[in-house]
């Protein structure tokens, strides 16, 4: 853990400053969406599908219309007209057009949560009451929830004018690519499995469905009554919102204001363009009133965008001596019933860094993206590289064993050494820089490797019930989303770049403007920290503005661990423009020459002398400009849009020491060790905050968390009772310390940290896992590694295969304690 | 979060909750913690008319000794019982076992009266009450009654709570020098019992000599399991012994079989966490 230290002299950049923005997030004495009000405020409740798939035979709201408190009641017939389709910016397949994503249903639902209503009420209360006075008939249809039924012949169909639940296919080809040379993987493949002195591994996983889980549920609210129609809205993503809601609505975006206030959380899950947006606005605009919407958590758990959701079959090709000779990763991936804003694309983001760290002399990856009717997926945290990186991680773990080896000598045998960045792999990502073998070196000193392999060999010698894994993840990432050039290539509907500007106010204080909209990461500090150094003043006089597009009106927002290295790098280049302008002034005050000036700490010198002005003496005067040079312009303020030439790639070795009971299956973390590389780092304490969260998350996918649906359709883990996410309780506390290896592709040097802990973890808990209880015969463990899925696969190992009693409810006895949410009748007292 | 509407009353004494439920009919609910009825308010799962808080009620929170017996007070929260002195000395099972419910925060709010006329099979504490023979005092219009923990929990979700009557105190029998631990098992931390084992042990050199085992969430209520006790009593206790009589644990069980565990999985762990609560209680 890092202390946190409040400074009093010297360079910002560095220092484990406490977070400026966490007294009001922390109290809530802040502006959540949820907590704006304005004069004749109306509430909006959501009439939902309870069913995954049946054609709307008849909506009955006359009983709602009647009930107290209501204004209005809608109907996908009301709307229809205006609501256009919900924009997909990446569609992968650009022959189709992706089926049309309706805000409120029509004629049939697709998933359960399906908007099929809208009640407007004086209050959120009426409204939520009239939701229940909403009849709606429903003509049930087939639901499809199994991806490789979805894809068969015959199967019923979720977008009928599509003709197939099959949307895309993406191959990438290392040798059609220009990646590498020599053979294709299935060629190298195949000569592997003839070779006698080669090994091949395949090995079939399931990334199960995630629910983002972000902690602020999400809100809107709209105000139809100014000359700007204003949205707030609990969104990871402000601009992107004002231009995609302009476009789909046909509203004339400079007539657009979007505000994100403060927001509690997303890990992807608020970068949408949802229903519910979409919806506010009308019904604001219809009835020429302000609205709000704000969702319940059971509501959010069915209703926003869901994560991960693939089925992977992985293959990796091997000489005996351990050296790599290919790696295929073909995946199938649920889009869940409609597109968002990324969904066909978010299964497309592994596709370069599959190698990841290691010198595949070739590589293929597919994708094949499947509707089903289940809530659609999206981005979650990491979005598509915990996906691959899973699969890498998991498949070195498995050649390993089949070679005999060590996995971390495995690992070492066929990483890109550090002489030999840059490195282009085999999915033609270039690597600027790295350092494998600093990070795994000082990881495996800390965890004490060779330790814990003496204890382990000690419990299998001598039987014990509890048995120790260690699990391996040598991960790297891509982060910095994204060089423009290359997501135009890649077919995406948006740039990457992202813009800063500053305002230098005069008595010195300063307006750091970002595009960079946080949503609990920290920016407001960090981005005071880089603008403190490069202008010289001090941390506090910075205040740092974004979410509002009237305030910060260009931007592409937070994600993807973009902001730091594209958004802050924008900071400096912003800054950079500052100083110059000031040092004109300066050199014209000063009666010296620009070129005999220094800038240093906060103040412009003459070389040599000791005269000079201190950098608010130079705002002030411009201020002023009674004494200016001629033909200059009077104001020091900059704007700077930063396109980054490259992705940034942290990466890092995590381990995990871990303990399953083989009497009960219970598996316990008892250790975790990291040692993560994200390149130069600007704040200590946020940087710590990201690994802990990140693992929290990823170690969750391993062991706890999981959307289950059941054969109806139903999403059963529908609480936060039965969705179960740790808490610090459920987590050792963390070793994460750091290697700091620059980014050469922008001027910190920084790489991005906020997907790294989740990218990194789920393979080295699941590795940890099966490493523990391989010599008792288990091979697959599915995920998340429940007690109960732990025990069966150590039964079934030792021979004593278990008979499953059916499952005779969906409350698993957690949840409301036993009461079932899906069916509570007569079990509530 | 918005329940559907009900009225609302804060009675300052058992008597005026009492004639407070009874004139809100079938329809009124009792409000103790909240820690379980706000969760199902909150899902509109029931609708009541009317909500009696009891937290207005003084004399229905504390711990005493009264004679033989630890009287608690059903208003009496978690966080309160797991601190009390008399509680940790003479009825330690029930200490340790509130302990492990949920969070802080649901322990300074949850009540032991509350968990206990939920009656929920996963809660934890109707296990203790059950292997404890605890008493408890229902309150009604005609005065108070007595039940035994046996007659107390009649099925899922019922009680022997009379309509317009109010569970007002449990009365536990000092178990003062006995071993005694709650073996929880649950997906996460906070999470409810997948199956959990209350036992406690009185241990005479070398022997047990009395035993009392409880099952959380093995059927459709607490249950005793009285097929372990008896093999326990009289033998010694060493692992091999608590194994031998921890396989009598799923006799007169009737399980759940739910996605985090499948009724052949809770009937395996309810063997071996019967042997580790029994191994842990007797030292």
């Amino acid at each position: 853990m890092t202390t946190t230290a409040e400074p009093t002299a010297g360079a910002e950049v560095g220092r484990a400053r406490v977070r400026k923005e966490d007294a009001r997030l922390i109290t809530g004495r802040t502006r959540w969406t949820d907590n704006i009000t304005l004069n004749g405020l109306l509430h909006i409740a959501m009439v939902r599908s309870p069913v995954a798939h049946a054609r709307i035979t008849g909506i009955d709201v006359e009983a709602a219309r009647q009930l107290p408190g209501v204004v209005a009641v809608y109907t996908g017939a009301d709307l229809d007209a205006e609501q256009s389709g919900i924009p997909c910016a990446w569609p992968i397949n650009t022959a189709d057009t992706p089926p049309r994503h309706v805000s409120i249903a029509t004629d049939t639902v697709r998933f359960a949560g399906e908007i099929v209503a809208v009640v407007v009420a004086r209050d959120a209360a009426s409204a939520k009451d009239a939701t229940e006075a909403v009849e709606v008939d429903y003509d049930p249809l087939e639901p499809v929830l199994d991806m490789e039924a979805a894809l068969a012949e015959g199967s019923t169909l979720v977008h009928s004018d599509h003709g197939s639940n099959t949307w895309a296919f993406f191959p990438f080809d290392s040798v059609a690519a220009g990646a590498t040379s020599g053979p294709t993987a299935d060629e190298a493949i195949a000569a592997a499995e003839a070779d006698p002195d080669a090994v091949v591994v395949t090995r079939r996983w399931r990334q199960q469905r995630l629910i983002p889980a972000f902690m602020e549920p999400r809100s809107v609210v709209v105000d139809p009554t100014t000359e700007q129609l204003t949205v707030w809205s609990s969104t990871q993503v402000p601009h992107v919102l004002r231009t995609m809601l302009g476009l789909t609505l046909g509203l004339p975006e400079h007539k657009l204001r979007v505000i994100a206030p403060d927001v509690g959380g997303g890990f992807g899950g608020k970068l949408q363009l949802t229903p519910e947006e979409i919806l506010t606005v009308l019904v604001a605009r219809r009835l020429a009133r302000p609205v709000k919407w704000t969702e319940t958590r059971s509501e959010s758990l069915v209703s926003g965008h869901h994560g991960r959701d693939q089925i992977q079959d992985i293959t990796v090709a091997a000489r005996k001596d351990g050296s790599v000779t290919a790696l295929k990763i073909e995946l199938i991936a649920d889009m869940g019933a409609y597109f968002g804003l990324f969904t066909p694309a978010i299964p497309i983001f592994g596709a370069f860094i599959g190698p990841a760290i290691y010198k595949f002399p070739s590589y293929l990856f597919t994708c094949t993206d499947v509707f089903t009717t289940k809530t659609p997926t999206d981005a979650y945290r990491g979005a598509g590289r915990p996906e691959v990186t899973f699969a890498v991680e998991r498949i070195m773990d498995e050649l390993a064993v089949e070679l005999g080896r060590d996995p971390m000598d495995l690992r070492q045998q066929n990483w890109i050494t550090n002489t030999e960045f840059p490195f282009t792999n085999a999915g033609g990502l270039t690597y600027d820089s790295g350092n494998y073998e600093a990070a795994t070196a000082k990881a495996m000193e800390l965890f004490d490797y060779a330790g814990l392999r003496l204890e382990q060999e000690r419990r299998r010698q001598s039987g014990d019930p509890v048995q120790l894994g260690i699990g391996i993840s040598t991960y790297t990432e891509m982060c910095g989303l994204a060089p423009s050039r290359l997501l135009g290539a890649l077919g995406a509907g948006a740039g990457g770049w992202e813009h800063a500007a500053i305002r230098m106010l005069p008595t010195g204080k300063v307006e750091v403007v970002t595009g960079s909209s946080a949503h609990g990461q920290g920016h407001e500090t960090a981005w005071s920290q880089i603008a403190a150094d490069q202008l010289g003043v001090p941390f506090e006089d910075i205040e740092v503005l974004h979410g509002d597009t009237q305030v910060s009106p260009k931007g592409m927002d937070t994600y993807g661990s973009r902001s730091l290295p594209v958004g802050g790098t924008a900071v400096v280049k912003c800054a950079q423009r500052v100083v110059e302008k000031a040092k004109k002034v300066a050199a014209h005050l000063l009666e010296a020459s620009e070129d005999d000036l220094e800038f240093t700490a906060g103040r412009f010198v003459v070389r040599g002398t000791d005269k000079g002005l201190a950098i608010q003496e130079v705002v002030f005067a411009t201020f002023l400009s009674h004494n200016f040079p001629e033909g200059v312009e009077p104001s020091l303020d900059s704007e700077y849009t930063f396109d980054p030439e490259n992705f940034s790639f942290p990466h890092g070795t995590h381990l995990a020491a871990m303990e399953v009971d083989t009497d009960t299956g219970r598996v316990t973390l008892r250790d975790y060790v990291c040692v993560d590389d994200v390149g130069a780092v600007v704040n200590p304490l946020i940087v710590d905050g990201q690994v802990h969260g990140g693992l929290a998350q990823g170690i969750a996918q391993a062991l706890f968390e999981e959307a289950v649906y059941d054969e109806q359709g139903t999403l059963v883990t529908g609480t936060f009772v039965d969705y179960t996410i740790p808490s610090a309780a459920d987590l050792p506390s963390f070793t994460t310390e750091r290697t700091e290896t620059p980014a050469t592709t922008n001027p910190l040097g920084v790489k991005g940290v906020g997907e790294a802990g989740t990218i990194a973890s789920t393979p080295a808990i699941v590795n940890g896992v099966l490493d523990a209880i391989r010599h008792l015969g288990v091979t697959q463990v599915e995920m998340p590694c429940t007690p109960q899925r732990v025990w069966r696969a150590i039964q079934d190992a030792r021979g004593h295969a278990t008979q499953e009693t059916p499952i005779d409810t969906h409350s698993p006895g957690a949840g409301l304690g036993s009461i079932d949410p899906n069916n509570p009748q007569g079990e509530v007292q | 979060m918005i329940p559907s509407a009900f009225d609302y009353v804060k009675p300052a004494s058992v008597a005026d909750a009492v004639t407070a439920l009874r004139g809100g009919g079938e329809d009124a609910t009792i409000l103790a913690g909240g820690q379980s009825l706000l969760p199902v308010l909150r899902l509109r799962l029931a609708a009541p008319s009317l909500l009696v808080d009891l937290g207005g009620i003084p004399e229905l929170r504390g711990v005493r000794e009264d004679g033989d017996r630890i009287a608690i007070g059903a208003m009496t929260s978690y966080h309160d019982i797991v601190g009390d002195d008399l509680v940790r000395q003479h009825v330690a099972l029930l200490a340790q076992a509130t302990q492990t419910v949920a969070d802080g925060q649901v322990r300074h709010l949850g009540t032991l009266g509350g968990s206990l006329a939920h009656a929920d099979p996963a809660g934890d504490l109707g296990a203790v009450a059950l292997a404890l023979d605890a008493e408890l005092v229902i309150a009604g219009a005609s005065g108070s009654r007595t039940v035994t923990a046996a007659e107390f929990f009649v099925d899922y979700f019922t009680t022997a709570i009379g309509e317009g009557e109010i569970l007002t105190e449990i009365r536990f029998p000092r178990y003062t020098g006995w071993g005694s631990h709650y073996e929880k098992f649950n997906r996460t931390a906070q999470a409810w019992s997948m199956v959990a084992v209350a036992a406690a042990i009185a241990v005479e050199g070398g022997t047990v000599a009395a035993a009392r085992v409880g099952l959380t969430n093995m059927g459709t209520t607490p249950i005793r399991a009285t097929g372990v006790e008896q093999a326990l009593i009289g033998r010694p206790a060493t692992p091999e012994a608590v194994r031998a009589a921890a396989e009598h644990a799923t006799e007169g069980t009737a399980a759940p079989s739910d996605a985090d565990a499948a009724r052949d999985y809770r009937e395996h762990l309810a063997r071996v966490l019967t042997g580790r609560a029994v191994l842990a209680a007797a030292g």
